[in-house]
């Protein structure tokens, strides 16, 4: 049994250099079960690192990180933490544009086993089928179920890569950008998915669009330059001299520099 | 459903080439007069059976870049070794009626060695040597294939690794000291299984069990494909970190499939060298290896009956141009790749099914990819 209390996720000064450059500096930070956390910052402030280091895709030169009640993932690969149920939708939608949105969906549900052998004889249970039909209405797919995923839209594609990450029934997802490039009203539609599933998962979203952070926040949490900088509910995050230092700082100094050009 | 109407289809097919290519070919090789326009030549026949043979490589390599995205430019080395494992043991069947006449195959005396080197001695058996020639070839490319892909290898960067392979076999098997007929190759059989290959039997029974081959590595790869492994393949390469985040080990994927190709590669090799009667590290090397490519993209890479039409249709060219015209040749397959690439990048299946139009692309086969999505997103291979 999975105990609930505690965090689902655990960073302990977490240090990530890439040759050099800190992306994160004995960085801590924790979410609770069932929380749906935003994570902003400005570029390069090592948000995307922060969930490359929880998904295994960067492995920390130091620091702890904690899955559940007592799993290390530092050791894991990819694939092995995703079957622990951490899911990973990517900022870019990738999803298999050769295959049909029912076969996407397929490929990516939890399975016991997802070695080349086992899945060379796999066949799809009744159950599974439920489940993808499920999935397929959850993410407003179910008519185009037949079509090839190439040659959906931009906002269909991410909501099909959703649904994938979803089938793999995660505990925790971690979702990168999801309205990036996104019309309004499908940012306002994705905004209510990833609030009605926090209700059965953890979730760690990263954002700029501040409009969707006030639409879905509750705990907001700014990292700078490789550390957390604050975190708190998104009134109090938004009126922090600090945060506003580091974003409308960025634009003073981009102001001055455009005038010295001029 | 049309889906199933679409199968019994391909299976028909499936089977009128089978019994064209199995029963019609050599039942005209026999009967008809050596004079009527019906009569199929030993020659003819025996290059079918040479063709048929590239078209089990051509398969295996249509699997791993047509499916999986990954571009092998060593798959004559494997081609290789199951040719060379069977010329190996046709060797020291030759027995004293070699030039020589020692039990020694002539290049070893012509080289003064005194002594049969240790590895040549299993292959005095024939079944040691057709395990051989699918067993090396599919270890050596787990091996290889293990270190490059768990190192994560990838594009162009595996391409290159796989040619720099072609390239350093070529030069061992070059070498006199490794004991493998150096530039000369193995040639000059004269049996196999007791069967005298120069007799037109012996020279048919082989072109029998290559159709009888292909038919099975077709089967093979089609079932592959048609699994959700296959399905797998094709996510790899539309992209391959959703894969790998979704739970599945896209190394062991890629392995899977790279050892498979190498199987039929070594497979194909050694139902060539009884067919063509010599093997040569020319024959291995860099540029054959580059060759078997422009096959599948010929034919029509991510569909199965496009590597095989590919192979034996540039063959086919090939045989045609380099009697009439041997210095054209080269330019001529120059040529044929660059008008691939630029005009049909799907290869005759791709140019055919664009002709045909509608008609064909509502038969869509679940078998066959779509190459406009993959060309969008060049980054990813």
């Amino acid at each position: 049994m999975t105990d609930e209390r505690g965090s689902i996720i655990y960073l302990e000064d977490v240090t990530v250099d890439f040759d050099g450059f800190k992306a994160l500096r004995h960085l801590n930070f924790i979410v609770n079960y069932h929380e749906l956390r935003v994570v902003i910052g400005p570029n390069g402030a090592g948000k995307t690192t922060l969930l490359d280091v929880i998904s295994g895709k960067a492995k920390p030169q130091s620091g702890r990180v904690i899955f559940g009640k007592d799993q290390d993932l530092m050791p894991l690969r990819e694939n092995q933490i995703a079957s622990l149920g951490i899911g990973r939708k990517f900022q870019t939608p990738s999803v298999y544009g050769n295959l049909t949105v029912w076969e996407n969906l397929e490929l990516s549900i939890k399975r016991e086993s997802k070695g080349v052998f086992s899945t060379l004889w796999a066949k799809s249970t009744p159950g599974e089928a439920e489940r993808i039909d499920g999935a397929l209405v959850t993410i407003g797919l179910a008519e185009k179920r037949s079509v090839r995923a190439g040659a959906l839209s931009h906002g269909e594609k991410q909501w099909l890569e959703i649904g994938m990450v979803l089938l793999q029934d995660p505990t925790l997802l971690l979702v990168d950008e999801p309205v990036a490039g996104m019309t309004d009203q499908e940012t306002e539609q994705t905004g209510q998915l990833l609030q009605s599933l926090a209700d059965k998962h953890s979730i760690i979203v990263i954002e700029h669009d501040m409009e969707f952070v006030r639409q879905i926040a509750r705990t907001v949490t700014v990292l700078h330059e490789g550390t957390v900088l604050c975190e708190g509910p998104v009134e109090k995050i938004q009126s922090d001299p600090r945060v506003v230092e580091i974003y409308l700082g960025r634009k003073k100094e981009k102001a001055s520099a455009s005038e010295r050009v001029n | 459903m049309t889906g199933q109407g679409r199968e019994s289809g391909e299976g028909l097919s499936f089977w009128l080439v089978g019994f064209c290519l199995l029963i019609v070919l050599p039942i005209l090789n026999v009967l008809p007069e050596a004079g009527s326009w019906l009569h199929v030549s030993d020659f003819t026949l025996n290059l079918f059976g040479k063709f048929l043979a590239f078209a089990i490589l051509a398969l295996g390599l249509d699997l791993i870049w047509g499916y999986t995205g990954i571009l092998s430019l060593g798959h004559g080395v494997f081609f290789g070794l199951g040719a060379y494992a069977i010329g190996m043991h046709m060797m020291l069947s030759i027995g004293t009626e070699s030039v020589y006449g020692s039990a020694l195959p002539d290049f070893m005396v012509w080289n003064q060695v005194k002594e049969l080197p240790l590895f040549w001695q299993p292959f005095y058996s024939a079944w040691f040597a057709v395990v051989a020639a699918v067993l090396v070839p599919t270890l050596f490319a787990a091996l290889f294939g293990f270190l490059a892909f768990r190192s994560r290898i990838k594009g162009v960067y595996f391409s290159i690794i796989t040619q720099a392979l072609a390239l350093s076999a070529w030069l061992v098997f070059n070498r006199n000291e490794t004991n493998l007929g150096g530039t000369n190759g193995l040639t000059d059989f004269k049996t196999l299984l007791g069967f005298r290959l120069s007799e037109s039997g012996t020279q048919r029974g082989l072109y029998v069990v290559t159709v009888l081959c292909l038919g099975g590595a077709y089967l093979l790869c089609r079932w592959i494909i048609r699994s959700r492994t296959g399905k797998v393949l094709v996510a790899i390469r539309d992209s391959e970190q959703r894969v790998l985040f979704s739970g599945y080990s896209p190394a062991n994927y890629k392995l899977f499939v790279f050892v498979v190709s190498a199987a039929l590669a070594g497979l194909a090799g050694a139902l060539y060298v009884p067919q063509v009667g010599i093997i040569t590290p020319a024959q291995i090397g860099v540029l054959p290896s580059i060759e078997m490519v422009i096959w599948v993209a010929v034919g029509g890479r991510g569909t199965l009956v496009g590597a095989v039409l590919g192979s034996v249709g540039v063959n086919l060219g090939r045989s045609v141009l380099t009697n009439h015209f041997p210095e054209l040749w080269p330019f001529f397959l120059g040529g044929l790749f660059i008008a691939v690439v630029l005009f049909f990048p799907e290869g005759c299946v791709g140019l055919v099914r664009k002709v045909s139009g509608g008609w064909l692309s509502r038969k869509r086969n679940g078998d066959e990819l779509d190459k406009s999505v993959a060309a969008s997103e060049p980054g990813s291979r």
